[in-house]
């Protein structure tokens, strides 16, 4: 049984605006193993960011706040930590990287002098130790001449090369975990593939588990090992990476994957799922994804389905997959195909 | 054989880096440099390269909405370059624009059927019950309906605003309609239906796009011949599933092993390039792609290669290939 190092457990994280009350983030509960690549995907607005700043409580507070749930880290409730706790463990045991690494990067501070300030915030150091980490540090993210770099500014680099400096300086401290919040997106597909293979290595040789937030289904068939599917605010499906990709259970990840436009495959007309992701609201009845579903029924709209377990350890917020109601789904799914 | 409906000889577009006390050119960014291709009628051309590779230059040359420094872009036989404001003003009628990013380029302030009306107005269609007539008829074309006309650009989501600025595009009947990354804003289950659209309005109306975008996987579904570019230049150019299935040039095979798809079962060759892309200001000498290129020989850092067709409507700029 691998060991679970982070598990949330029905987070709610609400904003509270002068439109009312959104729960962007409404009972999510999902685990990570040590060594583990999870995926979250999902569209924009689905959740997926806020839950990643939920559990290093970086929500800015107010208009966010943390309603309920758990964040266990390691036996730890975080999501009841103080601040200073709160200190000791960002950049040291969770570290996080984000989609720009420009404004991650304080362009007034050289590369070295922000790596050191991570490397001696959380270890007792000179600064002649901490430089030396550095540089160890900037050679394992491969960045060509790392002894000139380290007195250069975050302008002077590129786009990947920053990108590749902020993976530096998560790793820096050698944290558990890695929260990957979109860090490819903002690149070419060619450095893309140089930065997620230099992810994939450092899972492999750290054992630092990685919780990747993206949008592109291609990104996590490439790293992934396990694959959360977010929609407005929910999980609604989950299991291994090849389980999702090939046989999705819940009608969104089925719609999602089958209009995306495939290379190797002639089609003529692509698939789309109607009408647009909704905004998540208070009150809602049903099903969230109910509206643009073509297998639902009456049930989905009145009532709010679970996360139904199924086989391998598969997760599925769907009527279809309640034990019960199996029977009456397939009556109904014969409706629909008559 | 169909008719050639854009003809692009040549194109250049260098910018001017001005720096010092006086301002004085100090240097050129070469952003689109000696790009050459033919669009047919009713054809669908897909453009694609990184960030910076001149793709969305030569689109906005090929308009005239950027200066081109060099070349000609004729448009059914005519040639552009040298027509006067009001000319080209007269002929935009025919070729028309979609964005990139739906909350940019629409006017905040103004109601839908201003922003759709107002290309028609200015190509002449004076009366007003008219123009209202055939705003509803644009909205309902795109797949909104007649009441969204009274709507400002904040009430709608990405997918719909990008369906307003289609319509905008369509108002006046064009022939040509250059897609600047049209779907790259958008969500994957509104991107399919915007790429659905364009399709059923390609063959509705005879439309003939040049489309361009990063994604890969976008522009083989759309497009039926599609051109690489690469710092500023065109590596490689033929129909898509000749380029999918048997890429010629060195950079055209890493850019597509370098997908993520999203099938685990495909066990492809990685090929993960080396380094960045060089700055287009100061280009690589010969071969652009050299200094990444994994077969790059002597000749192609002094030589730059020749666009040349080396098999039937297969159009490479490779040395490996002379």
């Amino acid at each position: 049984m691998p060991e679970t190092i982070l598990e949330l457990n029905e987070l709610h994280t609400h904003f509270f605006t002068d439109n009312g009350e959104i729960p962007a983030v409404d009972g999510v509960s999902l685990s990570v193993n040590k060594g583990e690549v999870v995926g979250i995907v999902g569209e924009s607005g689905c959740g997926k960011s806020v839950t990643s700043l939920s559990i290093m409580q970086l929500i800015p507070q107010p208009p966010g706040k943390i309603v309920s749930g758990e964040i266990n880290f390691k036996g730890e409730n975080l999501a009841n930590s103080s601040n200073k706790r709160m200190k000791q463990i960002r950049g040291n045991e969770i570290s996080m990287i984000f989609q720009e690494p420009m404004t991650s990067l304080d362009p007034l501070f050289t590369i070295g002098n922000q790596l050191r300030e991570a490397i001696q915030l959380h270890n007792k150091m000179s600064k002649k130790e901490a430089s030396d980490r550095a540089l160890d540090m900037l050679e394992m993210v491969g960045i060509p001449r790392p002894k000139e770099v380290l007195s250069e500014y975050p302008h002077q680099l590129s786009g990947g090369m920053r990108q590749r400096v902020m993976i530096a300086m998560a790793m820096s401290c050698d944290p558990e975990i890695l929260i990957a919040d979109e860090p490819t997106t903002a690149l070419d597909v060619t450095i893309q593939a140089q930065i997620l293979d230099l992810m994939k290595k450092l899972n492999q040789e750290k054992d630092t588990a990685i919780m990747l937030i993206t949008h592109d289904l291609g990104v996590v068939a490439e790293i992934c090992d396990r694959v959360v599917v977010m929609y407005s605010g929910q999980v609604v499906e989950e299991g291994t990476t090849r389980e999702i990709l090939k046989d999705p259970k819940h009608p969104y990840s089925q719609g999602l994957i089958k209009s995306l436009p495939k290379i190797h495959e002639r089609e003529q007309k692509l698939y789309s799922i109607p009408g647009t992701v909704p905004k998540p609201k208070m009150g809602v009845k049903g099903c969230r994804f109910a509206q643009r579903c073509p297998m639902a029924f009456e049930r989905c709209f009145q009532e709010d389905p679970e996360l139904y377990p199924l086989e391998n350890n598969r997760r599925s917020r769907c009527f279809l997959y309640d034990d019960a109601k199996r029977e009456v789904t397939e009556n109904a799914n014969a409706d629909i195909r008559s | 054989m169909q008719t050639p409906i854009l003809e692009v000889n040549g194109l250049k577009k260098y910018f001017d880096i001005r720096g010092g006390v006086f301002g004085r050119k100090v240097g050129e960014v070469k952003a689109v440099d000696d790009v050459s291709f033919t669009v047919m009628e009713g054809e669908i051309l897909g453009i694609v390269g990184e960030s910076g590779c001149g793709k969305s230059t030569t689109g906005k040359s090929i308009l005239r909405l950027i200066e081109p420094t060099e070349g000609k872009v004729k448009f059914q036989d005519k040639d552009i370059t040298e027509l006067s404001d009001e000319e080209m003003r007269q002929l935009r009628r025919n070729m028309q624009i979609i964005f990139q990013d739906p909350y940019a380029s629409l006017n905040p302030r103004h109601t839908v059927e201003k922003i759709i009306s107002e290309p028609l107005l200015i190509h002449g269609l004076t009366d007003k019950n008219e123009r209202k007539k055939r705003v509803t008829e644009l909205l309902e074309i795109v797949g909104l309906s007649g009441y969204h006309a009274s709507r400002y650009p904040h009430q709608f989501s990405g997918g719909q605003r990008q369906r307003v600025g289609i319509a905008r595009a369509l108002a006046n009947n064009p022939k040509l309609l250059i897609c600047d990354e049209p779907v790259s804003a958008l969500d994957v289950s509104v991107q399919s239906q915007i790429l659905n659209l364009m399709e059923e309005l390609r063959d509705e109306f005879n439309l003939t796009y040049v489309f361009i975008a990063h994604d890969l996987s976008v522009v083989k579904h759309i497009s039926d011949r599609i051109g690489v570019m690469y710092l500023g230049r065109m590596v490689e150019l033929t129909e898509k599933n000749k380029l999918y299935d048997n890429p010629k040039h060195p950079y055209t095979k890493a850019l597509l092993s370098a997908i993520p798809l999203p099938d685990p079962d495909i066990e492809k060759e990685r090929m993960i390039l080396e380094g960045d892309v060089p700055s287009p200001a100061n280009p690589p000498s010969g071969c652009a792609f050299h200094t990444r290129c994994p077969l790059a020989m002597e000749v192609c850092k002094e030589v730059r290669p020749q666009f040349n067709e080396i098999e039937d409507n297969h159009f490479v700029a490779c040395h490996l290939y002379e």
